[in-house]
């Protein structure tokens, strides 16, 4: 074989392209047969389904707050004292762990400025997904050294604009998107 | 090995299965006639003791799926009906959530007890590196059935854990909603949890049968740590192993009895008994007793990544023991600084277990810090300088003449009491 194949082994043949095509149709094909079995595991078209929720936030008069269930997590609606604004608008965006907004609102390169956290023209109004960045847990409100939110899973410290401060948490709270469809009604998703 | 093809069959059923199907023979050669080292000491029962865990917790695991129901609306009051209702359930419940901590019990002694007389070292990396898989298996399969009551400590475990994801670049939160199937832990979630702990049992089961292979093919290590040499330093597998591994396992027994019928729910949580709620963390959420001291090292470190990397490779470093060690005397017994080096491992991993299980706050933290870094310090730095300047004391000739002289330590003769 070695003496009278070379010449066919040194230039592939027919026989070598059938090999491979044969090869490369069945890798796909085996590829195709697997996806179905990795998507499975996907969310499904129940919870893909965008869930919208109305909620009437009129009885939450300032230093109050009320937790929806919106797709599984609990968001936390706030309506903020004079006292937390104040404190959140006198940090300094840089000397923030995560200088971005996280705000499903704006563009995601948003500084992390309290105006750029609280709802558009209701600097009092902080809406925000209540779980926290590290690993999930749903941080307490109202606790913690800047008197935001403190996760007592791992200790991560959130400030009155939901801005991670302190511990192993990465990123701020985060915003999802809502708007206010009247004064009292906020709706989410 | 020797003690291969010993069995004879003498009656006719059994020449005629042999020459199809040599099974016969196989459990002769491997159960019965295998040849032990004569000076094994009562830590070489863990193996038999892990056997007999493994399948009790097969046997009480498909019994509650009989009753347990897998979705999120049922599968809290299906555990209580398992409780109060099902003829039995109480017991079959408890001998399975207590099994599992025994379990875990047993493997990190028998692992202990691996690092104590080296039995990973040359010619025995693959049988150790398939015992820290079956580790790895032991770790999915725990944590998905302590989902399945669907407590809040199940929930915030499920929900913690599968975070941990999360913390991979870019396609983190990709990864963790395909695990979830929805955009948080819930029934889906559930659902597939319990598919997977009922499969991965019988990879454990599949893996063990490779890590019993890989251990009749090296033969078992010895509190000596040296080669069997000749038929004087062994004995039959059957009575003298067989036997002692049955006493063993029955001491075990009385451990796992008195745990079940006395302190049912002590290496449990409370909170546990309380629906899972996916509003509400617990204020203070801990894994089980024997998942802390990971814990502690997660949270040891500040930063979310580098926490969960170093959790992974806290395992992961298990995996290259065999390497790291440059000893070549594997039993501590002959290896005076290895020896107290070992017992400063053994207090860490209790001191980070501890840590786990306080909050993460303050000196706690700072202790986390310390051991977490000695704990890699130890397989990463202090091992592999040891095996180089450490004077190992002379080894037996042979473990028959050592057990003849009547030590344990042979010519050396200096075993302490705190060994093993």
């Amino acid at each position: 074989m070695a003496n009278t194949d070379t010449a066919d082994t040194a230039e592939p043949t027919r026989r070598d392209f059938l090999y491979i095509a044969t090869g490369g149709v069945a890798a796909v094909g085996a590829a195709l047969t697997v996806w179905p079995f990795i998507d499975q595991m996907n969310p499904d078209a129940a919870a893909l389904a965008l869930a919208q929720v109305e909620v009437d936030v009129s009885a939450l008069e300032p230093g109050m707050s009320l937790t929806v269930k919106w797709r599984g997590k609990p968001v936390f609606v706030r309506n903020r004292t004079e006292k937390e604004i104040d404190e959140s608008k006198a940090v300094p965006v840089s000397s923030l762990p995560d200088p971005v907004a996280r705000n499903a609102n704006l563009p995601a390169s948003a500084e992390a400025t309290d105006a750029n956290r609280a709802a558009d023209g209701r600097e009092a109004w902080l809406i925000q997904i209540g779980i926290c960045t590290h690993l999930g847990c749903v941080p307490l409100g109202q606790q913690g050294a800047y008197g935001g939110w403190f996760c007592p899973c791992h200790g991560s410290v959130y400030d009155t604009a939901g801005r991670i401060r302190q511990g192993p948490a990465p990123q701020n709270l985060h915003i999802p998107v809502y708007s206010f469809i009247s004064e009292s009604k906020l709706r989410i998703g | 090995m020797e003690g291969h093809s010993t069995y004879q069959p003498t009656n006719g059923a059994a020449k005629w299965l042999e020459r199809r199907l040599p099974v016969i023979g196989l459990v002769h050669s491997s159960f019965v006639a295998y040849p032990t080292p004569r000076n094994l000491n009562y830590w070489w029962t863990f193996g038999a003791i892990l056997s007999f865990v493994l399948v009790a917790q097969i046997i009480t695991g498909i019994v509650l799926a009989m009753h347990y129901v897998p979705a999120g609306s049922m599968a809290f009051n299906s555990v209580e009906a398992i409780m109060r209702d099902v003829n039995f359930g109480w017991l079959l419940r408890y001998l399975h959530a207590n099994g599992a901590s025994l379990f875990f019990f047993a493997v990190y002694i028998h692992m202990f007890r691996g690092m104590y007389y080296g039995s990973y070292k040359e010619p025995r990396e693959v049988l150790w590196i398939l015992g820290v898989l079956i580790l790895l298996l032991m770790i999915a399969a725990a944590f998905m059935g302590y989902v399945l009551p669907w407590g809040q400590m199940s929930f915030w475990a499920a929900t913690v854990i599968t975070n941990l994801f999360s913390a991979i670049p870019l396609v983190g939160t990709a990864i963790t909603e395909w695990l979830w199937g929805g955009f948080s832990v819930d029934s889906a979630t559930l659902n597939r949890f319990y598919a997977l702990h009922y499969l991965l049992p019988f990879m454990i089961a599949g893996v063990v049968v490779l890590h019993v292979w890989a251990l009749h093919v090296t033969g078992q290590n010895n509190p000596l740590g040296i080669d069997i040499k000749s038929k004087k330093d062994t004995v039959a597998f059957t009575p003298y192993a067989t036997i002692k591994d049955m006493f063993a396992t029955v001491v075990f027994l009385i451990l796992l009895a008195w745990m079940v019928f006395y302190l049912p729910n002590y290496a449990g949580h409370p909170d546990n008994y309380i629906p899972a709620d996916p509003l509400k963390t617990p204020a203070h959420i801990v894994p089980e007793w024997y998942f802390l001291p990971f814990y502690a090292i997660l949270r040891a470190i500040p930063n979310k990544l580098a926490g969960v990397i170093a959790l992974f490779s806290a395992i992961a470093v298990l995996f290259v023991l065999p390497w790291l060690d440059t000893s070549r005397v594997r039993s501590a017994r002959f290896r005076p600084i290895y020896r107290q080096f070992f017992w400063i491992f053994v207090i860490v991993c209790i001191g980070l277990g501890y840590l786990g299980s306080q909050p993460a706050e303050g000196g706690y933290v700072i202790a986390s810090r310390i051991l977490t870094a000695y704990y890699f310090i130890h397989f990463l730095i202090i091992l592999p300088v040891i095996g180089l300047i450490e004077r190992p004391k002379p080894l037996p000739n042979s473990i028959s003449e050592s057990v003849l002289q009547g030590s344990g330590g042979g010519a050396t003769a200096t075993t302490t009491g705190s060994e093993g």
